[in-house]
């Protein structure tokens, strides 16, 4: 195999080639380095990375090596290159949330997420870049400046997880993990025309992901395509003792969603072959559009609003019609709460931020600034030093909800309307609607600088954060380009059902083929 | 219920957060916009509706009750801005000029 084409590979195929012998780990890796050089990744051009080491990731090829040639264990993402979003947890290279508050910091332990990558035979080969602990929907709110959208580059990509959704869109990785709280994932990756997952809420382990809110974030998958998303989320999937919200419910092997059918009853020892990454050749894509007869597509009125952009409408209602004619049955559904997301969640997740990111005082890690007036002096010059605007607005606002006087009236009244919003998911699924199809995002990428009010940043999220407050699972998928730019198509399916989702989304791509992008 | 500049004053000492005079005006405006849209919550009623504090679906499942070292690569002074015989440094609690050198 040549690694000349390898911006066009997948997951499925370096892993196939890796384990064939065709091409060897450190190919790949040198690959990946290569092609962000080519595009430039680094700080003074696209800004994705923050962080890499080419030389550790080479000796950590070459012991990916040793894994494939001793014939055991070897995984199912045997030789893939990785990105990971820089608030997540790695060993040897920096997690810094992209914020001044932690600059430099070399975790020592591992996100659990990460782990499980490097079980399954990925390599990490780079931190990417991020609105400062998770705080955005653009990726202007890293301390270490903006990340460029690689499909243009005076746009944003999205974010928080921008630059992960960059290094896939770029060909650096076909795999990279990111983060939501409230469509962190989904959002860039609808942005920068590649596929983004979140799974259910306790479906990843959150160990050694940096609390942002801590009842709202997932850790997430983005891939090239959907098989990618497929592959990386089944590798990180699954019980976790260090994270007890974790749920111990048993991982499907997503991957067979491809094939167009529902979930299988039970485990055959070939689909367990198949899991464990030791059946000679990956599963094999899909043969051609695949049938989703029997199958409820939920189209909610209140994500079509009469002001949704047309072009954006136009190519929501050509995958809704590819959905049909691949047997699916479109209903008009409602989820009537929807609307009242975006002020929920804006009280909720800067209330749980406020009280997690009191860690940053400067006493065990990070950031210190001590003007040498005393303890209390130390821990206001260096919170202020550290953080940056957005994180000190949210940690403010969420302050402000939790403090007394104003807790019944905006932090339990959320918490409530939480429940509701969950009841309307909850009410359309148990109606016989088996997945709901929606636009990601109300827009394609913005100009960089062209949104400075808060608020209008935070309607970014007006289709995607539901999902994060059901708790629910939601993929998006590229369904077309408006102006050139991506746009992305999100199916959301009850809790724990990833491998409906998955079933429908691979559907999709395939219905639309390069219409997708296009 | 726009938010005034005491208030702003006071949550950022409650979040311990240093606040210039010139910020704490922009926030307060910032702060009182953000909080404006807000306000449709109020319309609904949430009398008889329970509170969602998480959505783990299916329960938590729970493990032994027994304490597990941390998996650390690294040692504390690796990370921690200011040690001293495997304790963490910090400032005196008082006011008053501090010496960096004073002890806990």
């Amino acid at each position: 195999m040549s690694v000349d084409n390898y911006t066009q590979l997948g997951a499925a195929q370096i892993a196939s080639s890796v384990r064939a012998g065709e091409t060897s780990p450190a190919n790949m890796i040198r690959a990946s380095f290569k092609r962000a050089a080519d595009i430039g990744a680094g700080p003074d051009e696209l800004n994705i990375i923050l962080h890499a080491d080419e030389k550790a990731s080479v000796e950590e090829a070459e012991q990916m090596q040793e894994r494939i040639q001793s014939a055991t264990d070897i995984g199912v993402l045997a030789g893939v290159p990785v990105a990971i979003k820089d608030n997540i947890a790695s060993l040897g290279l920096p997690t810094t949330c992209a914020s001044k508050i932690l600059r430099g910091y070399v975790s020592p332990f591992q996100a659990t997420a990460v782990a499980r990558l490097r079980a399954s035979g990925a390599m990490i080969v780079a931190k990417t870049n991020m609105d400062e602990f998770a705080m955005g929907s653009s990726t202007e709110n890293s301390a270490y400046g903006p990340t460029r959208n690689p499909l243009d580059v005076r746009c944003v990509p999205g974010g928080s997880s921008g630059g992960s959704a960059a290094a896939v869109a770029a060909g650096i990785t076909p795999i990279a993990l990111g983060s939501e709280t409230g469509g962190s994932v989904r959002q860039p990756a609808a942005f920068c025309g590649v596929v983004g997952v979140k799974p259910t809420y306790g479906r990843v382990s959150r160990y050694g992901l940096v609390a942002f809110a801590s009842s709202l974030d997932q850790i997430g998958v983005l891939g090239r395509t959907v098989d990618d998303a497929a592959l990386g989320l089944e590798s990180i999937a699954g019980f976790d003792k260090m994270d007890s919200t974790t749920s111990d419910a048993d991982v499907p092997i997503y991957r067979l969603a491809a094939l167009g059918k529902p979930a299988p009853e039970a485990r055959s020892p070939d689909t367990e072959a198949i899991r464990i990454g030791r059946s000679p050749v990956p599963l094999p894509p899909p043969p051609g559009p695949a049938t989703l007869d029997g199958v409820v597509i939920g189209k909610p009125k209140e994500y079509f609003p009469e002001s949704l952009d047309p072009d954006i409408r136009q190519m929501c209602e050509r995958a809704l019609d590819r959905f049909r004619s691949m047997g699916a049955t479109v209903r008009d559904i409602s989820l009537p709460r929807s609307p009242l997301a975006i002020p929920v969640y804006y009280i909720l997740a800067p209330a749980e931020a406020s009280s997690n990111l009191a860690r940053f005082d400067g006493v065990r890690y990070g950031l210190r600034v001590d003007p040498g007036k005393g303890l209390k002096a130390m821990y206001e010059a260096t919170r202020s030093e550290g953080f940056g605007p957005e994180v000190t607005r949210r940690i403010l606002l969420g302050t402000y909800v939790l403090s007394a006087g104003y807790y019944d009236a905006y932090y339990k009244k959320a918490q409530a309307v939480r429940t509701l919003i969950a009841d309307d998911f909850r009410a359309v699924f148990t109606s016989g609607v088996h997945a709901i199809f929606t636009p990601t995002t109300p827009t394609t990428a913005f100009p960089i600088g062209a949104i400075s009010d808060p608020y209008e940043m935070y309607l970014n999220d007006i289709f995607t954060v539901t999902a994060n407050l059901a708790g629910v699972p939601a993929i998006s998928v590229p369904i077309g380009r408006v102006r050139r730019l991506p746009v992305g198509g999100q199916i959301i399916t009850a809790h724990f059902d990833e491998y409906a989702m998955f079933r429908v989304a691979y559907a999709l791509e395939a219905g639309l083929g390069a219409e997708a992008h296009q | 219920m726009p938010v005034t500049r005491e208030d702003v004053l006071h949550i950022a000492e409650l979040a311990r957060l240093g606040i210039d005079a010139a910020r704490a005006d922009e926030l307060t405006k910032e702060l009182s916009a953000i909080l404006s849209h807000m306000e449709v919550l109020s319309q609904v009623d949430t009398a008889t509706v329970p509170t969602t504090a998480g959505v783990g679906a299916g329960g938590t499942p729970l493990r032994p009750d027994v304490g597990v070292p941390p998996l650390m690569s690294g040692t504390l002074a690796s990370f921690a801005p200011k040690m001293r015989d495997g304790f963490f440094m910090v400032p005196r609690l008082a006011t008053h000029e501090d010496s960096s050198e004073s002890g806990p």
